[in-house]
């Protein structure tokens, strides 16, 4: 699978995530306050908010509509009203670019 | 004039859906990224020093009342009691089941199974229909936390200041979910993945009610009750009161807040017993923002919104006449005049609804 330049590094504050569109489907970009990065899927499992209006703490990703919780690293349902896992995307980073490993 | 059916299972649930309503997307104020993560941080001294207020307040209360039994030198203790027992408790219960009232997930978990005890709500049905709220706020048939339904039926409203309809609604319902668990109604909005969570949890309802009764028959008053069971009645009358506010005499099926939804100035007490959520519109606008920041959010959004209610006495000098009007015509609602300022309503979607209220209805 094609890694795929998605973002500068300086494009995500630490502790939050963007919302990253590529052919056809939609991702969450995420900056650890580790200063790590990470992908996800762009929708919640639960109604299909995208996750970019949301609330990272630590490493959950919140939903801005009912609150549920993932942990953006695993993408593991950690709050209801999320019960589906989140499909999570390998990540890279490249000099200050940020690559996605899209599937 | 349309009749509506509030059916989880009638046919306008189902012409919500077939419409695209229920996929449709809310209207939401513009607000820069960096001021909404300020407002969305979480924060646990807000809620502890709440929290410890609350229930050092309820013990006080009910020591003094319980001192004093059976004289009525008690009743003001019993009363102050029972505000804080059957309606600070709704608003725990509701902030809670959030997840935004505390920055620590269990004091959240532990304070929403209390709070969901003394409301009367199954902690683990009431989550997942109060998530159907917030993507379908007062979609005819979908949402099932719908507070006056039209036509309104006032004097049902009226009892429920005191509990009774709620009360008597909630008892089967309990034997019902601790025997077989949850009902048809509900396991059309609770995943079957929970369904032994409601079960449990009413068990454990049914149980502690079921020692209170043995407790007040050995004993041979309703002193027990009191403490546990009947302030849920006594002291209903706030949260139902700010509770009709929050969407009642207001438009249903549409996909903007400012159409749907309520905020009222209010004094401190009842804003403590409420938490804050007299901010309604900006509640369900963005209900990732805690209770304690609601009047920061306020401040960043008003002029996005219809100008709020100045008083509880004034909104209800809007919405009670409202209320009486669906009754002869239920497709009668409230429509706020917004501020120059703000955008207009998100209103082209509302003509295709089947069902739907014709423009001419609105004032």
């Amino acid at each position: 699978m094609p890694w795929i330049d998605a973002c500068s590094t300086s494009d995500i504050d630490e502790e939050d995530l963007i919302r990253w569109d590529h052919a056809g489907k939609t991702f969450a970009i995420y900056h650890s306050p580790d200063g790590e990065f990470f992908a996800t899927a762009g929708l919640c499992t639960h109604e299909n908010i995208h996750l970019c209006d949301g609330l990272v703490m630590g490493n959950l990703i919140e939903c801005p509509k009912h609150n549920g919780q993932f942990d953006y690293r695993t993408g593991e349902a950690m709050r209801a009203p999320v019960c589906v896992n989140l499909k999570t995307f390998p990540v890279k980073v490249e000099g200050d670019r940020v690559f996605v490993e899209v599937a | 004039m349309s009749k509506r059916d509030y059916s989880l299972f009638g046919p306008d649930a189902k012409r919500a859906v077939e419409s695209g309503l229920t996929a449709a997307e809310w209207y939401h104020t513009e607000v820069p990224r960096k001021v909404m993560k300020d407002l969305m941080a979480r924060s646990d001294q807000p809620a502890i020093r709440d929290t410890i207020i609350l229930y050092g307040s309820m013990v006080l209360f009910a020591g003094i009342g319980i001192a004093l039994w059976p004289s009525w030198w008690s009743a003001p203790f019993w009363l102050a009691y029972g505000v804080l027992y059957g309606s600070a408790s709704d608003s725990r219960w509701h902030e809670c089941s959030h997840g935004t009232a505390f920055k620590t997930p269990w004091m959240n978990n532990w304070v929403y199974q209390i709070a969901s005890f003394m409301i009367m709500r199954n902690s683990a049905t009431w989550r997942w229909s109060h998530a159907r709220h917030h993507s379908e706020t007062y979609f005819v048939g979908r949402d099932p936390e719908i507070a006056v339904m039209r036509p309104p039926e006032v004097a049902k409203l009226i009892l429920n200041f005191f509990g009774i309809l709620d009360v008597i609604k909630f008892f089967p319902n309990l034997v019902q979910n601790a025997l077989f668990g949850p009902t048809a109604a509900e396991k059309t909005f609770v995943p079957e993945s929970e369904w032994g969570k409601v079960q449990k949890v009413a068990i454990v309802h049914l149980s502690i009610y079921l020692a209170t009764i043995a407790l007040a028959v050995w004993m041979g008053s309703i002193l027990p009750l009191m403490v546990v069971g009947l302030p849920r009645m006594y002291g209903a009358w706030h949260h139902v009161m700010t509770g009709l506010l929050q969407h009642g005499g207001l438009a249903d099926n549409v996909i903007d807040h400012r159409l749907n939804s309520r905020t009222v100035y209010m004094n401190p007490i009842s804003r403590f017993i409420y938490w804050n959520m007299n901010y309604h519109v900006e509640h369900h606008m963005f209900p990732m923002v805690p209770y304690h920041a609601l009047p920061r959010l306020h401040e960043v959004i008003k002029d996005d919104l219809p100008p709020p209610n100045t008083s509880i006495a004034q909104a209800f000098a809007e919405m009670w006449p409202a209320i009486k009007r669906q009754v002869m015509n239920e497709d009668y609602f409230i429509k706020r005049d917004l501020p120059p300022t703000a955008k207009p309503y998100r209103e082209d979607f509302h003509h295709y609804v089947p069902g739907m209220m014709p423009p001419a209805a609105a004032e």
